[in-house]
């Protein structure tokens, strides 16, 4: 950036964002630090079987204190905006709906879509900053030739989140920064070490902000019973792929393609879910070899490097976070779908997720997997 | 960055008298203002001149003024001190949330609470209250002046109503005091509570009127400070302090001038007129009696969290009612009272002024703030284009 300018930037209080603040910061932009209050970590607190009391984890009071600090060490004005409401709204609820509804949801994306890149947009806009910058490891450019705004994979990519950020507009990525794309982990904790941040050691935050621990099915049953909400028929069928019931399951929600662990029953030879059919309640369960596809049908679409796929192309696509991108080609089958064929067979297509499109480190686009066939 | 302080409500500056009062309370005169040297009855004395200065401001007596460490205290005390499990509660729905929170812990603990509703101006009906009124009705507790809106209610009509049914009645007057005169005798309250800090004095510092007669059982057990009604050493800086702004405040109503709805009032008449200019905005409160420091205004189609940061950035320090660094999620329980849609609740934004604010302090928001709402309205998607098809 040449010239100074008004940047918000989102402030989770963790090693990652605050380094991004004193960066900008240190460049001479007009940095407003902002965090995002999102869920009430104390609501659930207790509910069946949840922990007590929660310690730090987004937008925990502990969080916020952290993120204060780090603003006041670099002498930059801190806001906290409460959007607890579109939050629930536009991630909890569809991330509960999502598993009742056999699928498994990828709730950081949807926070991306909504939250970070949408909502804090338009505070910063409503603030007077022409930019945020948060601390994810990606990298977005203006590409001259395609007219076009990318994302990238960042240089560390054992940190790479442009798998959630699959989702960014142009608009969106016109207006972000991610001042981290070409630092490792390691240079990023130094950077905090070197402007004295109290928060340079503070591990990283791995799980789903709002689901303390990582137990998703004690959150959701917690969530339904604060709500009233609990569903009365869940329960269903274990079957076989030929359709054999072998036994019961309490509720699709507690399986994701690729499960092996829990299932309740018990062959000879190690059985994995293979599939979950909402309609009829069913867990379809299988062998190993089961559980491989070659193609995959993805449907709403966002497309980053090129405005529509008006021919088949070849990328390496991503099913999910932790994943080795494969070789496959990608067509247009209609409005907004696509339909993925593998070169290899993959293991455990998983609807719910998505399916992320790479070209080198350019990030093509994605879509959400709706269903895989053999 | 020039910056202007329009957030009187939240706290107010100490003023450079009340500082320079306190001074030598930190300074040479240390002494704990029980012991029984030297040390100790100068501070003692101190302490009861600033009584002495208090009830002045409350028209009471020395001896029936309890120094507190401040608002929150002092309603605390009030509500638990008079009374037990059993007992019913009269309050309101736009209370601080110290007594609204206290009478909640109370009625968790076996009391019973009538919250009487308020109109759209803000203003409870008296006649609300003694409908309230049951055999087992130990406390009225209605505030003074509200810290949002600064509507003010009709507490002397309250205590004749109170007095008549030989039932406690305290109120709230944080935010009033210093800005219109108090008598508690024309209230006809039996408790009153205080804040140093709303009227130019240091933060941490209170008093609690306790009219002579009243059987308060105390939450804080130790010593016999302040005959026995509140334990702990005394703070004596703070206390000197609230003396001393209370001193003002007193001379400042007898020379008729600033709070005594004269020049502020003016001043904020003027603020309230020049904002309501600006299209779909209101006034929160209007057609209520309201101290004279205070206007409360929505402006249709904004977020007033955005606004209140937007005009920091820019300098001038507002709220969007009581003060919260962290966003409520709820919009103002005060407002939402008074009958106002939430959209509108969180488009409001609270202007308080203080004895420090000038009229250029004024035109600082004159300049500033039509113009950020107008950018703020242009960005958001329910506001309507100032298009040819409007």
């Amino acid at each position: 950036m040449l010239r100074s300018e008004t940047i918000a930037v989102a402030m989770s209080g963790g090693v990652d964002s605050s380094a991004v603040a004193a960066m900008l910061r240190a460049d001479g932009h007009n940095v407003i630090g902002l965090t995002m209050q999102l869920w009430n970590q104390r609501r659930l607190a207790g509910h069946e079987g949840m922990p007590e009391s929660v310690q730090g984890r987004c937008c925990s009071i502990d969080d916020v204190y952290d993120a204060r600090r780090v603003a006041e060490t670099l002498g930059i004005p801190y806001y906290v905006v409460n959007h607890e409401e579109r939050f629930e709204r536009d991630v909890v609820r569809p991330f509960v709906e999502e598993y009742l509804a056999g699928r498994t949801p990828i709730p950081c994306s949807l926070c991306n879509n909504h939250l970070k890149f949408d909502q804090l947009l338009i505070v910063a806009q409503q603030i007077g900053a022409d930019k945020i910058a948060t601390g994810h490891y990606a990298q977005v450019v203006f590409d001259e030739q395609l007219n076009r705004w990318l994302l990238k994979r960042p240089a560390d990519k054992s940190k790479d989140q442009t798998y959630f950020l699959f989702g960014l507009t142009q608009e969106q990525l016109s207006r972000t920064l991610f001042p981290l794309g070409g630092m490792t982990k390691p240079e990023v904790r130094e950077l905090a070490r070197k402007h004295s941040l109290a928060i340079a050691e503070k591990p990283d935050s791995q799980e789903i902000c709002f689901v303390p621990g990582g137990d998703y099915k004690r959150f959701l049953e917690a969530y339904l019973s604060e709500r009233g909400d609990t569903p009365t028929e869940i329960a269903g069928e274990m079957v076989t792929t030929d359709g054999k019931v072998i036994g019961e399951h309490a509720g699709v929600h507690n399986f994701t393609v690729g499960q092996r662990k829990g299932l309740g029953v018990a062959t000879g030879s190690p059985l994995y879910v293979i599939q979950i059919k909402n309609d009829t309640r069913q867990v379809v369960v299988g062998k190993d070899e089961e559980l491989y596809s070659r193609t995959l049908r993805a449907r709403r679409l966002n497309l980053i490097s090129t405005a529509e796929l008006r021919e088949p192309i070849r990328v390496a696509v991503k099913i999910r976070h932790r994943h080795q991108p494969a070789p496959a080609t990608i067509e247009s089958v209609g409005l907004d779908e696509v339909r993925v064929t593998f070169d290899e067979p993959q293991r455990a297509l998983t609807p719910g997720q998505a399916a992320v499109f790479y070209d080198g480190d350019t990030v093509v686009g994605g879509g959400w997997i709706e269903t895989s066939t053999q | 960055m020039r910056r202007v302080y329009l957030d009187n409500n939240a706290t107010t500056p100490v003023l450079p008298e009340v500082l320079e009062a306190m001074r030598p309370y930190f300074g040479e005169h240390f002494g704990n203002a029980s012991s029984i040297h030297h040390h100790g009855q100068e501070t003692r004395a101190a302490v009861e001149r600033a009584r002495e200065s208090m009830a002045a401001l409350l028209g009471c007596r020395a001896s029936e003024v309890v120094f507190t460490s401040g608002g929150t205290e002092g309603d605390n005390l009030a509500i638990s001190g008079l009374t037990d499990s059993g007992d019913h509660v009269i309050t309101s729905t736009v209370e601080h949330h110290a007594v609204l929170n206290s009478c909640k812990h109370l009625a968790a603990q076996g009391c019973e609470v009538t919250y009487i509703p308020v109109d759209g101006r803000g203003l409870l009906d008296p006649a609300d209250v003694k409908r309230a009124i049951r055999p087992n009705t130990k406390l009225i507790t209605i505030m003074l002046a509200n810290n949002e809106t600064g509507v003010v209610q009709p507490v002397a009509e309250i205590g004749k109503i109170a007095a008549e049914a030989d039932i406690y009645f305290h109120t709230d007057a944080v935010q009033a005091a210093g800005k219109i005169p108090i008598d508690v005798n024309k209230i006809g309250c039996d408790l009153l509570t205080i804040s140093g800090h709303k009227l130019h004095g240091p933060q941490g510092v209170g008093a609690l009127y306790v009219r002579k007669g009243t059987r308060l059982e105390p939450m804080l057990h130790g010593g016999s400070h302040e005959r026995s009604r509140r334990a702990g050493t005394e703070n004596v800086p703070g206390i000197v302090g609230l003396g001393k702004a209370a001193e003002l405040a007193v001379a400042g109503f007898e020379r008729g001038d600033d709070c005594a709805d004269q020049k502020m009032a003016a001043t904020r008449d003027h603020l309230e007129r020049e904002l309501l200019d600006i299209e779909a905005t209101g006034l929160n409160g209007e057609g209520a009696p309201r101290v004279p420091n205070t206007t409360n205004i929505y402006f249709d189609g904004i977020e007033g969290e955005a606004l209140v940061i937007a005009l920091d950035l820019k300098g001038l320090a507002v709220s969007t009612g009581a003060a919260c660094s962290s966003g409520a999620i709820e919009p103002s329980h005060v407002l939402t009272a008074m009958g106002l849609r939430p959209d509108r609740a969180r488009a409001s934004i609270r202007f308080s002024l203080g004895k420090q604010n000038t009229t250029e302090d004024i035109d600082f928001v004159l300049a500033l703030v039509p113009e950020t709402v107008e950018r703020l309205r242009e960005l958001s998607p329910v506001w309507p284009r100032t298009a040819v098809n409007r």
